[in-house]
């Protein structure tokens, strides 16, 4: 257990970072908790290893009305301390454990694009979006993929060869709305088996459902929250597996739906103060 | 014994240095050691066509590659079966290195040895092994069909065959009890494979100085691993040393011997002149150590009206994975331990080894004892649902009753001796485990079960240990065994044996575990027997040095040994303080010396002392030294046995099964630490738990381990555990001087069963599978 060979780079500051990406191609590390297994069982033989963990400015958590932006090297841990965002605390509780939330980043994991993992079904379910920059013809440039188009199938995002994740932003809860995310996992921290998480507001509700599919799957649900979990289990395609089966799955994640959008629906009641 | 520290509940000794850092672990030692990996077979079953290493040639720090061809007529034969047994007509082991058929995936093809393990990895990587791929037999019912062999000259996979049957009292087999039972049942159970998954996983550092070999290595046994390796390598004994270092678990799959790499780390180490070291990483362990449990088993019972069983009839499959180093322990465990604390009328028990492309099966804690429990327990409990009876009454009805010890199973245990129990009270055991869980008031709804699980576990088989005791002029006590130490608190448990039995503070005494430097006669770690077999052997060494010590000092005080007594690690005239000797002054008289190298050890010197001309310094039938070495060599097990009960919660929506409360009462005969034995539960039910929810070996039908990771095996965290409640019951062995029984095994042994009893109450439907799932659950409930 461990790697094959790579050059390993550690630049200082953004348009480094982005010079020897477009350079060497090469993986960028982050957090490191999913990268580094990979490296270790040789699942991954990257040439050039990218760590960013030295450039500066990408640490950031910024709060506004219309929202949260979470910088690339924001870990886990500082986010969910943060509290910055109902909804993204709620599913940072969920996601491993203590000592893997110190060192892995919310944009490692949304850019990792693990079908169970509970990051990107938030940022789907709230329709955000995530900055990515590139080396081009000398100079930084960016451009926003909304988190339709971010999640293109297992362990597979839209950051390009060449790319860095350098944000994501996460929209605010509507006013009078509330969230809330459920998950069965086999042991506590662990990946789930499936989980769902939902927003219901004043307009209707949607659910993103995670281990159902090759990302997070989005249903809208509309105002008539009493056949979800009938229509939740139609809309996602699960795979059997060692842990449970296909079957199994697409009943428990009509469960999860169903729990999450009560009480989302309670908290959004509460908030509107019914 | 004027200082009770014998059953007392010491803290520890060993624990600040493990719990901050400070242990020295296999991978601790051996810094600029070169390292060792291998390449392993990816295929289930192949023959080896070629191995080309040319492509690996070129890596920065490579020194050796070694593969069948390389090694030495002796260091490449067949590994030995350590347990041969008549029964085991086909056994099999492995070769140091694949020979020509590879037979499970992780099976050491090529040994690579290199400057670090990072280039050692990168040379396996580009050594390119041409295989032939063979059908591999994978599950026991493929074996069992024998249409594919796993060894070409094992007829239908069977690696052994043995029945076993006890006549009822009147004279008739259990076959025929059964036939004219006024009821009978018949039922399959499955069991699925788990393993042992100990923190650390194996490793070998060893290092030759051109004359004598020390190895280090992280094993369960370093007396027998010194014999295997000075064996294998032609050296005489007294020019091999073996070192067990701080070892971080092992739950039996260390206590096999010689690991291949146990035999080619020290090899590759003298052929090259230059420290060796390997440490098994944990997909290594995962593929290319050893599993157990797996096992399908065809129950008949019969039984009458209160539950009282006439005749049971039990067939097992045994999955034995691609080799039998450890012989047939585990079915053979299986067979005898199953009867519990129970006296069926007659019983009848057959097993069939049988081999499949599939990691090597050895004992994991419990060895074997989980499945029979498993089947047992299942066995009471469906006789209870048939007759509309509570489970403990079934339980109670069948009983071995106090008044009947020694009580003969008549059967043969896994030590080749009879199984004898020696004693035991299991209605008490029975009425106090129900008072703990609360199984009178228990209020039953649907989602919420109860479940019980009884057990009598062999503890302490032979054929011996050995302790020395040495007591140094600065009045420290040095205690020493042979076997080998894996966390589980001798250090502590043996140094208060040897407190209460010299009378001195437990401070003042050390021990050391596993160092055939200083002990070289021992059998090992295994088998919930080193408290037993190593802690009597010390009580009886330590019982010669005070003799020895009294002796002394009653020349000395000139008084009569009769009434000399040694407290606080002075030895004094009972009823006279004054009158005393420290054992530091005593340990200098017992040894003349010409020379002084302090005060103390001036008082020893020849113009010191008053002489006594006429007699030799040393006299005649005496030893120089205050010190003793004596043996422990049981005439047969003990048996410890326990009662464990849970309650479990099952979501009605998700499946989940969540176990709200584990209640254990646990009888290991004479405690001699109870938070030291508190402790050996709690670990063994978390694997029980482990086992009966969580763990299995996943194959797919190539003979891939699936889940070869922490990621996929899913051994539980201490979140899924819960707080174990504890009671104990002590009836004193009548086997050894110190009335103990072994407890090392005891918690992990019944949790599948008590759980399955549990799940099964909650959800009212028939639990004969472990572990489970949500997701089995879901589809139990399917239908
Ligand atoms: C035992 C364990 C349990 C876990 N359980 C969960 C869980 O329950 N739920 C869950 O969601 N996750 C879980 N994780 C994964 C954890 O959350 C990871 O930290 C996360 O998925 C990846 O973040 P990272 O910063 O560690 O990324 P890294 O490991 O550094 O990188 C992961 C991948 O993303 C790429 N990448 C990372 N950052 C960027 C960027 N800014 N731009 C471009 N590419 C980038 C890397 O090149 C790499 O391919 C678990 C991990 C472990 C070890």
């Amino acid at each position: 257990m461990k790697p094959p060979p790579f050059t390993y780079h550690a630049p200082r500051d953004l348009p480094a970072a982005l010079r020897t990406l477009a350079e060497v191609g090469g993986k960028v590390l982050a957090g490191g908790q999913s990268l580094i297994p990979m490296l270790n069982m040789r699942l991954a033989a990257p040439g050039h290893v990218v760590d960013i963990n030295r450039v500066a400015g990408l640490d950031g958590i910024e709060v506004s009305r219309a929202g949260v932006t979470v910088g690339a090297l924001a870990r886990h841990a500082d986010v969910e301390r943060a509290g910055a965002h109902p909804l993204l605390t709620w599913a940072l509780k969920l996601v491993a454990h203590p000592a893997i939330r110190n060192r892995g980043t919310v944009v490692g994991s949304l850019v990792h694009a693990d079908p169970a993992a509970e990051l990107p079904a938030v940022l789907a379910v709230l329709g955000g979006h995530v900055r990515v920059a590139r080396w081009d013809c000398g100079r930084v440039t960016f451009r926003e993929i909304p988190a339709a188009e971010f999640f293109v199938g297992p362990m597979e995002s839209a950051v390009g060869p060449g790319e860095l994740a350098v944000s994501a932003f996460f929209p605010a809860l509507e006013e009078g709305s509330g969230a809330a995310f459920h998950e069965v996992s086999r042991r506590h921290g662990d990946y789930a088996l499936a989980g769902a998480c939902a927003v219901v507001g004043v307009a209707g509700a949607r659910v993103a459902c995670i281990g159902v599919g090759g990302g997070p799957v989005v249903i809208d649900v509309g105002g008539d929250l009493s056949s979800a979990a009938a229509r939740v289990r139609d809309a996602v395609d699960p795979d059997d597996d060692i842990h449970a089966s296909a079957a199994y799955r697409r009943h428990l994640v009509g469960v999860l739906a169903e729990r999450a959008l009560r009480d989302a629906a309670r908290e959004g009641a509460a908030a509107r103060g019914a | 014994m004027t200082t009770k520290l014998f059953g007392a509940p010491v803290q520890r000794r060993e624990d600040p240095r493990l719990l901050t850092g400070q242990g020295r672990y296999l991978d601790d030692l051996g810094r600029d050691a070169l390292a060792a990996a291998f390449v392993r077979s990816p295929h289930a079953h192949a023959r080896v066509r070629d191995i080309d290493v040319s492509g690996a040639l070129d890596v920065e720090g490579l020194v050796a590659i070694y593969t069948w061809e390389d090694l030495p007529e002796r260091v490449g034969r067949a590994l030995p079966l350590l347990i041969p047994h008549p029964a085991l007509t086909h056994g099999r082991t492995a070769y140091p290195l694949a020979r020509d058929v590879v037979r499970h995936v992780g099976e050491p093809v090529v040994m690579v040895v290199a400057a670090d393990r990072y280039a050692a990895e990168d040379a396996c990587a580009l050594i390119e092994v041409d295989y032939e791929p063979l059908k591999p037999v994978v599950g026991i019912e493929e074996a069992v069909q024998g249409a594919q062999l796993v060894h070409e000259d094992v007829p239908g996979n069977v690696g052994a065959h043995l029945v076993q049957e006890v006549a009822a009292a009147d004279g008739r087999g259990a076959r025929e009890a059964i036939e004219t039972s006024p009821h009978t049942l018949a039922f399959r159970l499955d069991i699925e494979r788990s393993a042992s998954m100990p923190l650390e996983g194996r490793g070998v550092y060893a290092r030759w100085d051109g004359r004598d070999l020390r190895v280090y290595s992280s094993t369960q046994t370093s007396t027998s691993v010194r014999m295997a390796v000075a064996a294998a390598l032609g050296l005489p004994l007294p020019q091999v040393e073996v070192i067990a270092p701080d070892v971080g678990g092992g739950f039996g799959v260390k206590i096999v011997h010689p690991w291949p790499e146990e035999v080619l780390v020290p090899w590759a180490a003298m052929t090259l002149g230059r420290e060796v070291k390997w440490t098994e990483d944990r997909r290594e362990h995962f593929v290319s150590s050893a599993h157990e449990r797996g096992q399908v088993q065809y129950v008949r019972v019969g039984f009458d009206d209160d539950g009282r069983v006439l005749g049971l009839d039990v067939t097992i499959l045994h999955d034995h994975g691609a080799y039998t180093p450890y012989g047939i322990i585990v079915p053979i465990v299986t067979s005898t331990q199953l009867l519990g604390p129970y006296k069926p009328g007659a019983y009848r028990v057959e097993f069939t080894a049988v081999y499949t492309n599939t990691v090597q099966v050895t004992p994991y804690r419990g060895a074997g004892r989980p499945q029979g429990v498993f089947c047992m327990e299942r066995t009471m409990d469906k006789i209870a649902r048939y007759l509309g009876k509570d489970r403990t009454e079934v339980r109670a009805a069948n009983f071995i009753r106090p008044d009947e010890f020694p009580y003969d199973q008549g059967m043969t245990f896994q030590d080749g001796r009879p199984l004898i129990y020696d004693s035991g009270n299991y209605p008490e055991m029975l009425r106090m485990i129900k008072e703990l869980i609360g199984w009178d008031t228990f209020e039953r709804r649907p989602g919420l079960g109860i479940g019980i699980g009884c057990y009598v576990e062999g503890t302490g088989v032979g054929p011996y240990e050995g302790g020395h005791v040495q007591i140094t002029s600065d009045g420290r006590v040095h205690v020493s065994t042979g076997l080998t130490s894996q966390g589980q608190g001798h250090e502590t448990a043996f140094a208060q044996i040897a407190a209460t039995e010299l009378g001195v503070p437990i401070e003042r005494v050390s021990v050391v575990t596993g160092d055939t430097r200083r002990f070289g006669y021992a059998v090992g770690t295994f088998a919930s027997r080193a408290a037993v077999v190593s802690g009597n052997a010390i009580a009886l060494a330590c019982r010669k040095v005070r003799e020895k010590a009294l002796r002394i000092a009653a020349d000395a005080l000139e008084a009569d040994p009769g009434d000399l007594d040694i407290a606080d690690g002075i030895v004094h005239v009972v009823g006279a303080p004054s009158a005393a000797v420290p054992l530091s002054t005593v340990a200098v008289l017992a040894n003349p010396l010409r020379y002084a190298f302090d005060e103390e050890t001036a008082k020893a010197t020849q113009f010191a002392t008053a002489a006594a001309p006429d007699r030799p310094p040393v006299a005649e039938g005496e030893e120089p030294g205050l010190e003793g070495r004596d043996y422990y060599s049981p005439i047969r097990s003990t048996f410890a046995a326990g009662m464990h009960a849970a309650i479990v919660e099952t979501d009605p929506d998700t499946a989940e099964i969540k176990v709200l409360r584990y209640a254990v009462v646990h009888d290991c005969g004479r405690l001699i630490n109870p938070m030291i034995v508190e402790g050996q539960i709690h670990g063994g039910v978390a694997q029980g738990i482990g086992g009966a929810l969580y763990e299995r070996m996943v194959y797919d039908q190539h003979g891939q381990l699936v889940n070869a990771s922490f990621m996929d095996f899913l051994m539980p965290y201490a979140t899924e555990i819960p707080r174990v409640e504890t009671g104990h019951l002590e009836t004193p062995s009548p086997l050894n001087p110190l009335g103990i029984k072994g407890a090392g095994e005891a918690g992990v042994i019944p949790v599948s069963a008590v759980i399955a009893s549990a799940v099964e109450d909650a959800e009212g439907i028939e639990i004969n599978r472990m572990p489970i799932s949500p997701s089995e659950l879901f589809e139990l409930r399917m239908g």
